[in-house]
């Protein structure tokens, strides 16, 4: 079968982006940044608190970390629970230890699940970061602006609900939006989302219902991606996190304030062989002068004004 | 064009067995010509299908994808760029030619640096698979007439946008001009590619020191890819006493750019650019060498010879 004519017209090929969600612009070449008393890095470490449903649907496709024997898998579906029961209070204990005030991804129906659980976040002075219903509700283009937005409501409400916080940011699950997701999100009262990986610094994005902003967030220093992606071990995991952040460093420097995104896993960090690897990037990191630890929403406030 | 039967074998070259071959010998005495390929490229996100391959693994838009290449353009580019300037090195630009039309700004970095570039398409969400050869032609014919009106350069090399060919590519690119292809794996030696028209030459341009290949399907850490690097590096070295080889280092922005990535790899191009043996070299005068020195002709005719059955 031969291709349609049409196939060689680009009707979006022009100046910038081939869309009109947010402007193209060199990260180099921008105004610096700067962060409260002069920090050079904003370290943003993002804890994913996720809940996966034993009947969770293949299609489109599946989120990240999904359950992948035949049903019922209990061997995916009780590991990841691991991280709800043990692995979250695991890393909350360390942040503790360390003073920090941090960001927690959760799965809206964790608020019914294991309310205890987000108890712990918020009195542990944590920001809640809306992550979708659970991790068998993706976000598509295939999903009609209805039945997305009722996902996106009811995710907010329980949170909401649930924490008294004002939840103004937004991480889907598997990072996955549809054409729409944008729109819907600011329409809820979303301020921030952390999905799009192309960037190290907050950028706004435009959306019909007014403008959001693009948080970093380090897919390929992300410690689910190293371990369960790469199959790469704990150390090589360590050494890539502070190369990372040396480099980042470095340009503070020369081009201003920039952000270090540590996202975690609850079923991965909050291992009882893996929690001290955290220690040890949390120690490296916070050994340097100059680095502000702050939840992801604070970090955008920073910025707001500035981008 | 109906459909024709599969084929066994490419048949776009003569099995040369590496000893014996005619001795190359690079400008300047140099022992190994060493060329880094940069692919800037442009992936759509909302790009139309091809029956033979979906542009994305999730529906459009997939946004984590989109925006992990479009890393590459706002922020890692520039960190590529610097370790390159560095180590002396000028790229050879696998270029979407798209990308001219989208950031001239990346463009316009590159052509200051005397930077060539190549075809790499259009753009790298759209595949030469099921195209007619007039709808082939067409997109070749894009190519050269963007890179001229941006860069003012003639192009002298392809890479098809990722990956995709026909059977026909070969000789609808020599036709057009072309000079050389990186489309093929076979050999550490620019070779002679059996084209209806023109001179068209393989060159070497490796899959195991590309950065995609290495990060996104080996699974290789940073710090190894530098170590793979230096290896493949010390081995070609030492071989191209005997005759010059070449090696290739192909590069994304959006992989090698990534801030806990750029340090190993600049270490390594160092490392290379500090032997004296070494031609830090493009694409275009890799293959422009390799005619003038008569090396196009020796080793074809000790191709056809081999073939012969003069072993």
């Amino acid at each position: 079968m031969s291709l349609p004519e049409n196939y060689l017209d680009y009707p979006a090929r022009r100046y910038g982006m081939d869309h009109d969600r947010y402007d193209w612009s060199d990260m180099f070449a921008r105004k610096p940044i700067t962060w409260p008393d002069g920090a050079r890095i904003a370290l943003s470490v993002v804890t994913h608190v996720q809940h996966f449903p034993l009947d969770m649907p293949a299609k489109p496709f599946k989120a990240p970390g999904a359950l992948s024997m035949p049903y019922p898998d209990f061997r995916y579906f009780t590991h990841r629970v691991y991280g709800n029961r043990i692995g979250v209070f695991r890393i909350l204990r360390l942040l503790a230890e360390k003073g920090l005030q941090t960001s927690f991804a959760v799965n809206g129906c964790i608020a019914t699940r294991y309310p205890a659980l987000l108890k712990a976040v918020v009195e542990g002075g944590h920001e809640v970061v809306a992550h979708g219903l659970d991790m068998g509700k993706v976000h598509h283009s295939g999903l009609s602006p209805e039945d997305e937005n009722a996902i996106i409501a009811e995710t907010l409400r329980l949170l909401r609900g649930a924490t008294g916080q004002p939840v103004e940011g937004w991480l889907s699950p598997g990072r996955a939006q549809g054409f729409n997701t944008p729109e819907l999100l600011a329409r809820n009262g979303i301020r921030w989302n952390l999905d799009w990986a192309n960037d190290d610094l907050p950028y706004p994005m435009r959306t019909s219902e007014g403008r959001l902003l693009a948080m970093p967030l380090a897919y390929e220093t992300d410690d689910r991606v190293v371990a369960n992606e790469y199959f790469q071990s704990e150390p090589e995991w360590v050494q890539q996190v502070k190369d990372r952040f040396d480099v980042l460093y470095r340009e503070s420097a020369d081009y201003g304030g920039r952000v270090m995104s540590l996202p975690l896993h609850s079923w991965v960090s909050g291992m009882p062989y893996r929690v001290e690897y955290l220690r040890e990037v949390l120690d490296y990191i916070l050994g340097h002068d100059g680095v502000w630890t702050a939840p992801v929403g604070q970090i955008a406030a920073a910025a707001e004004g500035q981008v | 064009m109906g459909a024709e039967p599969m084929r066994s074998d490419l048949g776009l070259y003569d099995y040369l067995p590496w000893p014996g071959r005619p001795r190359i010998t690079w400008p300047g005495g140099k022992k190994l010509a060493v060329w880094i390929a940069p692919n800037i490229e442009f992936y759509e996100y909302d790009p139309p299908n091809n029956p033979t391959r979906t542009p994305w693994g999730r529906p459009n838009p997939d946004v984590l994808q989109y925006s992990h290449r479009d890393y590459g353009n706002r922020a890692g580019w520039q960190r590529m760029m610097a370790a390159m300037d560095q180590a002396g090195f000028r790229g050879s630009v696998s270029l979407n030619v798209a990308l001219c039309d989208h950031h001239p700004e990346i463009i316009r970095a590159c052509a200051d640096r005397g930077w060539e570039f190549f075809s790499h398409g259009i753009y790298n969400t759209r595949y030469v698979y099921n195209m007619t050869v007039d709808q082939e032609r067409e997109i070749i014919r894009d190519a050269f007439d963007t890179v001229r009106k941006h860069t003012g350069q003639e192009l002298a090399g392809w890479l098809s946008p990722a990956l995709s060919n026909n059977l026909w590519t070969m000789d609808i690119l020599a036709e057009a001009g072309i000079r050389y292809t990186c489309d093929m794996f076979h050999d550490d030696q620019p070779m002679p590619v059996k084209v209806k028209s023109g001179k068209l030459i393989s060159m070497p341009y490796s899959l195991e020191m590309n950065d995609v290949i290495v990060y996104n399907s080996q699974k290789v850490t940073p710090r190894h890819y530098g170590e793979i690097i230096r290896r493949q590096f010390d081995q070609l070295y030492r071989e191209s006493d005997e005759s010059g080889m070449v090696m290739c280092i192909p590069l994304h922005p959006y992989l090698v750019g990534q801030p806990h990535r750029i340090d190993a790899f600049a270490e390594a191009i160092d490392y290379i650019a500090g032997h004296d043996g070494v031609w830090q070299a493009t694409g275009r005068e890799i293959a422009e060498a390799y005619h003038a020195s008569g090396a196009y002709d020796a080793m074809t005719a000790a191709a056809a010879k081999h073939a012969q059955g003069d072993r």
